[in-house]
């Protein structure tokens, strides 16, 4: 049947399962939007900056598992999506973009709002397509959707001129790909596996660091089996959080710059490491020359360009975490491990690592233990970028896959409100928290207008220190305090919310923190919670820049004078 | 970790845009690269491309890895520790008087090279052959002054077992034997 591209466009989403797309209009993608009556199943969702359509496409695919569509009109349109591409490429989320572009006479003339997207977004997409015939865009979108979600997932861009939306073409939609240079490898290699379970037998002192990996490839229960049968120690990074429940005796929280003493104390001092779906970015191993001294180091992933990358592996085993866990299972056997796993429940007690102090004044980490303890740990929870981000993923508990949403790559400031929008559209019987900064949530506060449009029940907790936390903190630490551009003053957060119909509180005090919650869980729409913290808490325990796993700092007070006496300089970028 | 001369074979799909992508993943990581040569190969549809880069052996292999993953690349190897049949052409515009010409045309012929060109005050040399062959040849027609040079880059060949020895036989150029039949065992032997 002939068809116009436009209409093309979206019979070909509807069969990929399309539900929900995010975009912002303008006249290159206009013949696109006018098509969409036609096709109510297509739900779009009117975000107010293009960045926060990448994102809530992004948390959309992280809290389903789906592939997230953003959508976006040509030149500014296309580029503002930038940074939520990148965001998405970083951790590997799958994501469809769908750009305008100018009709195909003007191509590379400069004409009004022509951007080269493509060339753009090369270097942060996993593929990127500019269509020049309405008659390539059902093979296009059937590629781009396939390529999205295997493999090792990632953002997708389609870039189509105005013209090919307007262009008739007969209407096929390919039941396969057809992709000589993609081949995915699923299956891990027989022996890999084979001496990676001998080396797991014969360890003493092993340690499993689970990555995100393990939740795209739906591994947690392959996981939980690994790790109970072989009687292994699990500890993630800060993007496989949920991938294990915390709530399980052999979890030990998370490692790396900002994670538990005992977990980096357990990698570092572990014979066997074996890390599954994660790249061993630097902020989880801290120095990498320092990084698990004494271990022998299995890395299963399904990206090969991971393998030897960052650190050392001696045994290797590209594939899908779930299927090389599946088989990997059958051959591990119960070791006695009493041992290792009391020396880690010592250390574990001697290091609690997130102990809150005393405190007269209202502390961050004190509200997020109270939004574990009123939400039950059942909730969805997305964080900003920075301190806020930190305490959420070290004082609630995540027992469930895809529970924990947070920019990690890419550390996207104002990825949050755009992200958790995303999210409970994907999930709308999740009860969905964003913990946010006073800055972060700055830098997309204007999408609590999609919020009301939609009626999108977030609930928007702000960690309000009047900084950029986690900057001011380095500038404490390393900066002889030198304040520098990181005070921040904030408008009055609760009135924001009245202006556009958002019930709000703002708390100053422990004792409101229980009832502010619960009075936001209470209300059936959006409701948002101004906490004014304590402006200089810090975030502990910390692994200085340029220093080893091994060196974490626990105990602030006695530590920092010490620390910016030496006036260590940091090495890497925060 | 020393750094050496590496020759990466790729065949890509040949559609708009490959080039970039994979110049991309070099330009990144900071390689120059000394020559590249794209043509159609013996599949239609595919070109074969062909890169020489200087690197360590570890970071090579990370942008070949990186490489294997752009979707339209179908098969990527560093062959350098291959045998192989290596040959680039040049073209140099050489000034040349009358005095010179006849200098010019000895030295072409002993290297095996073709006058495609003369003009009043110069010549135009083709020259097929290894690198060392070209520059070699560069170095000498340098003297008379060299007014253009344009060189394809490297083209490649992994070596048939026939072929070797073909080869092995073949060379028969004074100046050239030893290298005419390299079989460019473009870095360290195996054995
Ligand atoms: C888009 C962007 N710009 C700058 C940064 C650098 N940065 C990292 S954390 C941070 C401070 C974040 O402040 P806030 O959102 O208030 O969070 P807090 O640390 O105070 O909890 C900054 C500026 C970033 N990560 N992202
Ligand atoms: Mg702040």
């Amino acid at each position: 049947m002939k068809m116009t591209g436009a209409q093309i466009v979206c019979e070909s989403l509807l069969r990929e399962g399309v539900e929900v797309m995010f975009g912002m209009l303008g006249g290159a993608i206009l013949p696109l939007y006018d098509t969409l009556p036609q096709y109510p199943q297509l739900r779009h969702i009117l975000v107010r900056h293009e960045q926060a359509a990448a994102h809530a496409a992004d948390g959309y695919a992280r809290a389903t598992g789906k592939v997230g569509v953003c959508m976006a009109t040509s030149g500014p349109g296309a580029s503002n999506l930038v940074t939520g591409i990148a965001n998405a490429h970083l951790d590997s989320v799958p994501m469809v973009a769908i750009t305008g572009q100018v009709a195909r006479p003007f191509i590379g003339k400069d004409a009004f709002q022509e951007v080269d997207i493509t060339g753009i977004t090369l270097p942060i997409t996993k593929h990127n397509y500019l269509v020049l015939e309405a008659s390539s865009l059902a093979r296009t979108i059937k590629e781009a959707f396939y390529l999205a979600r295997s493999g090792r997932p990632g953002p997708v861009l389609i870039d189509i001129p105005r013209d090919v939306f307007i262009e008739e073409a007969e209407f096929h939609y390919p039941s396969r790909v057809n992709l000589p240079g993609y081949k995915p490898t699923l299956q891990g290699h027989p022996t890999q596996i084979k001496k990676a379970a001998k080396l797991i037998n014969e360890a003493r002192q092993p340690v499993i660091i689970a990555g995100r990996g393990v939740l795209i490839s739906g591994a947690s229960t392959q996981l939980k089996e690994l790790a109970e049968k072989a009687l292994i120690p699990v500890i993630t990074t800060l993007l496989g959080i949920g991938c294990f429940p915390e709530s399980h005796p052999l979890s030990f929280g998370m490692l790396g710059m900002h994670g538990m003493v005992y977990a980096n104390m357990a990698v570092d001092k572990a014979d066997v490491i074996i890390a599954i779906g994660t790249r061993f970015d630097d902020r989880a191993t801290a120095r990498v020359s320092g990084f698990a001294p004494n271990a022998r180091i299995i890395h299963i992933d399904i990206d090969p360009t991971e393998i030897g990358k960052n650190v050392r592996v001696d045994v290797p085993i590209v594939g899908d975490v779930q299927t090389v866990l599946a088989e990997l299972n059958k051959l591990v056997t119960l070791a006695q491990r009493t041992e290792w796993l009391r020396q880690l429940d010592d250390w574990r007690r001697e290091h609690p690592s997130i102990a809150i102090r005393e405190s007269e004044g209202l502390l961050p980490q004190f509200v997020v233990r109270q939004i574990y303890e009123v939400t039950k740990g059942e909730a969805t929870i997305v964080t900003g970028v920075g301190q806020n981000q930190m305490w959420a993923a070290q004082h609630y508990w995540y027992n469930k896959p895809n529970t924990f949403i947070s920019s990690g790559g890419l550390g996207t400031m104002g990825f949050g409100l755009p992200a958790a929008m995303g999210a409970k559209v994907g999930c709308p019987d999740s009860t969905v928290w964003l913990i946010d900064g006073d800055g972060s949530f700055q830098m997309s506060l204007q999408e609590l207008a999609t919020i009301v449009q939609d009626n999108v029940a977030v609930k928007i907790a702000i960690i309000h220190n009047n900084y950029l936390g986690m900057v001011r903190q380095w500038q404490e630490l390393f900066y002889g305090k030198r304040y520098v551009a990181t005070p921040l003053s904030c408008p009055d957060f609760v009135k924001i919310a009245e202006a556009y119909c958002i019930p709000g509180l703002r708390v100053t005090r422990k004792e409101e923190v229980v009832p502010a919650i619960e009075r936001a869980m209470a209300e059936p729409g959006p409701f948002l919670i101004d906490f004014m913290v304590e402006p200089e808490e810090n975030v502990y325990p910390m692994v200085p820049p340029g220093a080893a796993l091994s060196e974490i700092i626990e105990e602030p007070k006695t530590r920092l004078k010490a620390l910016s006496d030496s006036a260590k300089l940091p090495t890497s970028n925060i | 970790m020393a750094v050496t001369k590496h020759t990466i074979v790729a065949l890509v799909e040949d559609k708009p845009g490959v080039l970039n992508r994979m110049a991309s993943l070099f330009r990144r990581r900071g390689f120059n690269i000394e020559s590249i040569a794209v043509g159609s190969s013996e599949v239609p549809g595919l070109s074969r491309m062909t890169i020489v880069v200087d690197g360590t052996t570890t970071s090579v292999e990370q942008v070949r890895k990186q490489l294997d993953k752009v979707v339209d690349v179908v098969r990527v190897s560093d062959i350098t520790d291959t045998d192989i049949v290596a040959r680039e052409l040049a073209l140099i515009k050489v000034k040349a008087t009358a005095t010179t010409r006849s200098e010019i045309i000895q030295i072409v012929d002993i290297f095996r090279a073709n006058i495609v060109d003369v003009g009043t005050d110069s010549v135009t040399v083709e020259v097929t052959g290894d690198e060392d062959k070209i520059n070699s040849l560069c170095n000498l027609l340098r003297g008379f002054g060299i007014r253009e040079l344009s060189r394809t880059g490297r083209g490649i060949r992994e070596l048939s077992r026939t072929g070797r020895i073909a080869l092995t036989r073949g060379g028969s150029n004074p100046l050239q034997a030893e290298k005419e039949a390299s079989t460019t065992r473009a870095q360290k032997p195996k054995g």
